[in-house]
């Protein structure tokens, strides 16, 4: 399984919604995934791949297609300072 | 002045998962305290709590809702839709900025706490879900019933430990008198079942033992009592202007006419006489009833050494001669303490006392103690057409609530 496919599973499975309608070009605005739901991703994907998401990185995912590149980068070990960068005004994860 | 009367009840607890059944099985002075479940108790001293038998989340709530719920809280949405169905309620647009929620609980979320530290501490886990902080927050029952129900206005969450529904229905009742709202719900829920909230409550010295005979551990006003068993469950009360329910031709349980709340300022854990006197001389006064007119009085009664006599002497010092002639009994006996509700729960028991003319008993009551020389209404349910009732709800910490409640006719 690579690393879209997982992202995929993770998500239908986080989000109890229906396999096949998550696909590589949805957005979260589309599965009606919220800020709090965006956060609980994040937190599945960094426990699944035993990784740490930047905050600033994490912001910047809006969409299915941008998790997978974004969490390949982070996987790869790449810079992800052009994505950080991207990010710089981006709405926080929840209201405090 | 604006009269508050109570139009709708719910109760979700050990001894019964909605009013019908609660109150049938406290008239029946069967106590539904058992081994614990929840967790392997077997290491503990204490192995025996009130826990709501065969609880199973998913048939009240979906998946994804469920994430965000912590026990208590489901507790609190449960005894909030029987409150709500039991009212016949139908809350417009127009007036969900009139209609709040007020929740009390002491714990909180205990279990989300228990599991997520043990998570990091135990298993070395270098996050905690996200959801940790929604879940375990106090004011989470009274947002999710909120959020269920459409409810915009004044709205707010109690937290004095075992008083925590009473100051949270007295609160309800004030914002309706005080012309801030027309309906609310307001009550209490507590899910202390874990093992760590076990771990401290063993160490206090106050729990019951009774670990070979779990339904006869709790005897308030016994000579032979030992302590209390901790309980878990919720109770939600809708709690609307008189005028409102009349209205809409509303079923009316009762007038909610009195509440009163005193601070010991004394000791941190041991009760005085005077500080839950002064709340009940308070809610009397607000209710303009006299000690007389009271006829039944829903005990703190949480069955440990100091409570019960404590209790008594308040209620000698209030009620003076009328002391010994009014109806007494601590509910504990069969639902155990559920701290946060027991306002709430016992509040209930209390209404249903007078909705259904019957006084629900101290259960396992075995030998007068004569520092507890009440009438406390031992082993058996007893008839009565009665008009006014009180619920004590005395706290850790010394913070006293007293709700004093009337038939209307």
């Amino acid at each position: 399984m690579n690393v879209a496919e997982k992202v995929i599973e993770i998500i239908v499975r986080e989000q109890h919604i229906e396999p096949g309608k998550v696909t590589l070009d949805s957005t979260f605005a589309e599965l009606g995934i919220d800020s709090l739901d965006g956060v609980s991703i994040l937190f599945a994907l960094e426990e699944e791949f035993k990784i740490d998401i930047p905050d600033s990185v994490a912001q910047n995912m809006k969409s299915i297609r941008q998790v997978v590149d974004s969490l390949t980068r982070v996987l790869e070990g790449k810079d992800v300072s052009d994505l950080v960068a991207l990010a710089k005004g981006g709405a926080p994860a929840a209201n405090t | 002045m604006r009269r508050v009367v109570i139009t709708g009840v719910g109760v979700f607890a050990s001894t019964g998962k909605d009013v019908d059944s609660f109150f049938e099985n406290l008239l029946e002075a069967r106590s539904a305290v058992c081994r614990i479940t929840r967790f392997d108790p077997s290491a503990l001293s204490v192995q025996i709590a009130a826990e709501i038998p065969d609880y199973c989340p998913q048939d009240y709530f979906p998946p994804k809702r469920l994430e965000l719920l912590d026990y208590f809280t489901q507790y609190s949405l449960i005894a909030a839709r029987e409150a709500m169905k039991s009212s016949g309620l139908e809350v417009s647009d127009e007036e969900r900025p009139r209609f709040g929620v007020v929740m009390g609980t002491g714990m909180a979320g205990a279990h989300t706490f228990d599991s997520g530290y043990f998570n990091l501490y135990a298993k070395q886990a270098t996050r905690l879900h996200p959801f940790t902080i929604p879940k375990i927050m106090h004011n989470a029952p009274t947002s999710q019933i909120c959020m269920e129900f459409g409810a915009q206005g004044p709205s707010l969450a109690t937290s004095t430990a075992c008083s925590s529904a009473g100051h949270a229905i007295g609160a309800a009742f004030h914002l309706l008198k005080y012309d801030m709202a027309d309906l609310m719900l307001a009550g209490g829920s507590e899910a202390p079942i874990t093992y760590g909230t076990f771990r401290s409550w063993e160490s206090v010295r106050v729990l019951a033992g009774g670990n070979g005979d779990p339904a006869r551990a709790c005897r308030p006003f016994s000579a032979d009592r030992e302590g209390l068993v901790l309980g878990e469950g919720a109770g939600v009360l809708v709690l609307e202007e008189l005028e409102h329910a009349r209205k809409r031709g509303a079923k009316i349980y009762a007038e909610i006419a009195g509440y009163g709340l005193s601070s010991d300022a004394s000791h941190i854990t041991q009760p005085t006489v005077d500080g839950p006197a002064r709340a009940i001389r308070m809610a009397l006064r607000e209710a303009g009833a006299n000690p007389e007119e009271v006829e039944y009085i829903n005990a703190h009664g949480t069955g440990t050494r100091l409570n019960d006599p404590t209790e008594t002497a308040v209620i000698k010092e209030v009620f003076g001669e009328h002391a010994r002639r009014v109806w007494t009994s601590s509910t504990k006996s069969m639902h155990g303490h559920t701290l946060g509700a027991a306002g709430a729960i016992e509040l209930v028991a209390a209404v249903m006392a007078l909705e259904r003319g019957m006084v629900p008993p101290t259960a396992n009551f075995t030998q007068p103690d004569p520092e507890c020389d009440l009438d406390c209404v031992p082993n058996q349910a007893r008839e009565k057409k009665i008009r006014t009732a009180i619920s004590n709800s005395f706290a850790f910490g010394g913070l006293n609530a007293v709700l004093l409640v009337r038939r209307l006719d």
